[in-house]
């Protein structure tokens, strides 16, 4: 199969008063595995469900391979769908759910057999075929859910947060695999979630959505490091709130660092502004003159993450690679920021400037 | 009014049931009191009525009560048409009921319309009886609204040959009860039907026709026959409706059980109410196992 | 749609037509002269207190033998849960006819003694056969409430916290289950008031007896009090819808957390 780019023009949605869906625009490359990502109600299903015809739209168009599919029924526009859990037909075996869709474009029984089993193969079920859906696993259902979205030959891929009602292990494992067919397959593939983890660890590019609204699109990489507005920026990882001076050469004087400054640039050099910076941006080291006390020490692994309260007050969470000699809780500590950037995210109502 | 219908919804196992082993020492003496209970006060009287259609009324073994209620033509006719009048008034009552509770599961969970019907229903199916009978009384009987206001558009009720107090009669009042009871019945199975269902098998190129052909009615098949057996036993034990409709002189069985219990007929004709009695339980029970088995298919699909 | 506007006319034509009937008086005006009719009628309104009394007495009874029952085997006996809730639904399969058949032949071949004991008064006649009727009814309504709360953690807390069993019962599952109660009790009152068949065959004058009987003089007066038993069940079970939703979401969530 040949991968199909689509394409979504202006697309809109209201529900009465609520405007879920306000002139969506997004381009999704051909073979390209996009993730929208938001919390819940930001319109991220709306859009998936506008794309897969289940929901019509107040405004713009749907295109795909450069057709407009807008006025195509749900039933003839050749999707492959993947919902959330329990999408299984209760009544049929796995085999037979996988089989459905060729069965309903009168494909030869032979013919869906075989292709059925294909499938089934590729997401590593072939012993299951004869299983009904309450027999299988919850990640087991998510695979044959994905082997019939799969076995029609869909242009397109569309994939409602099919991970969300797995336990964490599965999660992960079933994520990779779908990765993995996804790229094998070359399909042009949407993939909705609320994970923030889930959207960067999958897709080619994550789409961030808040209130109807795209708020960055651009890969994992760039979402997370350069986040385009405050809204990516927290939904995005973790983020601290500081306060930061800009300087007159567009740097931001933060945390005793002189940090290039990224975001919203209109305003005057001197100015207090507040700062956006990531807990691994940021370092403790212990300092019986420093101006913040360590208040809580969590060890997660591979990272620790700190808890620092300034003596103003204020609290700071720092991540640092776990090792040994870190501070601990009840240590005076200065903290450094130590990145390359920040992000500015509008004027520092309450903040003091941190002294280093 | 039969109490058939409580089965309405299954209770799905306590898996915690199955992986607890054994039975606590002394445990047992908790259900005591209530398996004490149920043996005397349905176990008596049940006991009366098998012992009593099995023996004469000097205490021997005999058939001749059964071997009456299948040779007298009354008993047999009274039989048939216990039979009639429950096979019609379920498929009735389920047809309508299926369709009547389609329309009020798609209304929503908490809707005004959902709510008025349910509540109303639980009336109609469990509860109307008598009240039932006076309703129709009033509404076709010979005074009734509906008859005298037919009789102003020229159409006589009466002189057509239709009586409430007949069995065509009783048929109406019954499905005016086993409609409701279908409702109550199946929207359990029709709020287990997953909208997701329907989008998947959209998306994947069926129509709704393909959709209900393929998904819904295979899922759906067990809980309706299950609910038409319930809806035939309802039937079939009910006694107060066509009791105050007609009076113990109905052409049903639990008519003549009635007449001949309380000595209406001959002298000791008891024994054959009782066989006849022995009888009904029988074709219940077969009904409720038929159902059981059936309920446990509709529910594996539908947890 | 066209079902709703048939099922509209089925089922609500005989209700109006019994509402317009029952206001028709007997000396020609319209008026609530049938309804009165209890109040004036010594037969029905004796009837309707004797009926209530059972009701009464059936509903304690029921609920005397049945709650701790309930609780008992979701608690103790979890693998007979099964079983004692079949041996609850057996009274299904024995008509209420035939139930009034095996009582009758108990009643005729009773002793004197027995006679006296219970024979001789409704209330103590039917009462007992009444508490098999409803239990089906009642049963799947306790355990439907117990089993919407997590009843081993909160007893074990309880325990723990030093409470006795009666405390236990009366002042933690109890306040708990108030809702399968209710439903419980209003269930088998509505079936006590509804209950002809073995009333009649017994020849115990309770409400629904006397209602037939008054329909063979006095047809509006049996219209009006059918009307006013219709709408009386119908608002009971209204009531228990609402308290039942509350009740249920207040458990969903209480699994949640």
């Amino acid at each position: 199969m040949s991968a199909v780019a689509v394409h979504l023009d202006g697309l809109t949605r209201r529900f009465g008063e609520l405007i879920a869906l306000d002139e969506l625009d997004l381009d999704v490359a051909p073979g390209e595995l996009v993730a929208l990502l938001g919390p819940s109600g930001c319109g991220k299903t709306t859009a998936l469900r506008l794309l897969a015809g289940f929901d019509y739209p107040d405004g713009g168009r749907v295109k795909v391979g450069g057709v407009d599919i807008t006025d195509v029924p749900a039933s003839k526009r050749d999707m492959g769908m993947v919902f959330q859990a329990y999408s299984l037909f209760p009544n049929m075996d796995a085999r037979t759910n996988v089989e459905f869709g060729l069965r309903m474009r009168k494909q030869p029984s032979p013919e869906r057999r075989a292709r059925a089993e294909q499938v089934l193969g590729l997401v590593g079920l072939s012993a299951h075929a004869g299983h009904y859906p309450h027999q299988l696993s919850g990640g087991q259902q998510q695979r044959v859910a994905l082997a019939r979205a799969l076995a029609i030959e869909p242009s397109v891929l569309l994939l409602d947060e099919p991970l969300s009602a797995l336990d964490a292990r599965v999660r992960a494992q079933l994520r990779g695999e779908i990765r993995s067919v996804q790229q094998r397959l070359g399909i042009t593939t949407l993939f909705v979630t609320h994970d923030q983890a889930e959207a960067l660890s999958i897709a080619d590019r994550v789409g961030v959505m808040h209130e109807g609204k795209l708020e960055q699109i651009g890969t994992p990489e760039e979402v997370y490091e350069r986040p385009a507005t405050p809204f990516v920026a927290e939904f995005v990882g973790t983020m601290n709130r500081v306060a930061g001076r800009l300087a007159a050469d567009g740097r931001l004087e933060v945390l005793g660092a002189s940090l290039k400054a990224s975001g919203p640039q209109s305003r005057a050099a001197g100015e207090l502004v507040e700062v956006l910076v990531r807990p691994e941006a940021l370092e403790a080291v212990a300092d019986p003159n420093g101006h913040a006390t360590v208040a809580e020490r969590t060890f997660l692994g591979s990272f620790t993450r700190m808890r620092v309260t300034l003596d103003d007050g204020s609290e700071l969470l720092i991540d640092a690679a776990s090792r040994r000699g870190l501070p601990e809780p009840g240590v005076r500590v200065s903290v450094r920021a130590t990145g390359e950037d920040a992000l500015v995210s509008g004027s520092a109502h309450g903040l003091t400037p941190a002294a280093p | 009014m039969g109490s058939v219908a409580v089965l309405e919804q299954s209770l799905p196992e306590d898996p915690a049931a199955r992986r607890r082993r054994g039975i606590p020492r002394g445990a047992w003496v908790g259900i005591v009191p209530f398996t004490l209970y149920v043996l005397v006060f349905l176990g008596g009287p049940l006991y009366e009525v098998i012992y009593g259609a099995f023996t004469t009324t000097g205490g021997s073994l005999t058939w001749h009560n059964f071997s009456q209620t299948f040779s007298q033509p009354e008993y047999r006719s009274a039989f048939e048409e216990s039979l009639k009048i429950s096979v019609v008034t379920s498929l009735l009552g389920g047809f309508f009921g299926v369709w009547l509770a389609c329309a009020v599961v798609t209304a929503g969970p908490r809707s005004p319309l959902r709510r008025i019907v349910g509540s109303g229903a639980g009336v109609l199916a469990y509860f109307a009886g008598v009240p039932l009978a006076f309703a129709f009384i009033a509404t076709l009987g010979r005074y009734g609204e509906a008859t005298t206001l037919l009789g102003h558009v020229g159409i006589d009720l009466g002189a057509s040959g239709f009586d409430i107090s007949s069995l065509t009669g009783v048929e109406l009042a019954y499905v005016y009860f086993q409609v409701p009871l279908m409702v109550l019945l199946i929207t359990p199975a029709l709020e287990g039907l997953r909208p997701e269902w329907r989008e998947a098998a959209t998306g994947l190129g069926a129509s709704t026709f393909g959709y209900i052909r393929h998904v819904a009615a295979p899922v759906l098949a067990p809980a309706i026959l299950g609910g038409l057996l319930l809806l035939f036993g309802n039937a079939f034990a009910a006694y107060a409706t066509s009791y105050a409709l007609v009076g113990i002189y109905v052409n049903l069985v639990p008519g003549w059980i009635q007449q001949l219990i309380s000595g209406n007929v001959l002298v000791d004709e008891n024994g054959i109410g009782l066989a006849l009695g022995v009888e009904m339980i029988v074709v219940i029970a077969v009904v409720m196992v038929a159902y059981g088995l059936l309920q446990r298919r509709a529910t594996r699909w539908l947890r | 749609m066209a079902i709703l506007v048939l099922a509209a006319i089925f089922f609500l034509g005989p209700l109006i037509s019994a509402i317009r009937f029952s206001l028709e008086q007997t000396n020609g005006k319209d008026g609530l002269g049938n309804y009165t009719q209890l109040l004036h009628n010594a037969a029905l309104g004796g009837s309707l207190v004797t009926s209530l009394e059972i009701a009464a007495l059936t509903t304690a009874i029921m609920l005397a033998l049945m709650l701790p029952t309930v609780v008992w085997v979701r608690l103790r006996l979890p693998r007979l849960a099964l079983l004692v809730e079949s041996i609850s639904v057996l009274p299904i399969v024995i008509p209420p006819i035939v139930m009034a058949a095996g009582l009758a032949t108990l009643q005729s071949h009773a002793s004197a003694g027995l006679s006296n004991l219970i024979f001789s008064s409704p209330l103590t006649a039917l009462t007992p056969v009444y508490v098999i009727l409803a239990m089906p009814f009642a049963y799947r309504s306790l355990d439907v409430g117990v089993r919407a709360i997590d009843l081993r953690t909160l007893v074990d807390a309880a325990r723990s916290l030093g409470a006795g069993w009666t405390t236990v019962l009366g002042r933690v599952i109890l306040p708990n289950v108030r809702t399968a109660v209710l439903t419980a009790a209003s269930l088998t009152v509505a079936l006590v008031l509804a209950e002809v068949v073995i009333a009649e065959t017994l020849l115990y004058t309770t409400y629904p007896v006397e209602l037939v009987d008054t329909g063979q003089a006095q047809l509006g007066v049996a219209v009006a009090l059918s009307v006013l038993s219709l709408a009386i069940t119908w608002m009971l079970l209204l009531a228990i819808s609402f308290i039942g939703n509350r009740g249920a979401s207040r458990a969903r969530i209480g699994r949640l957390l």
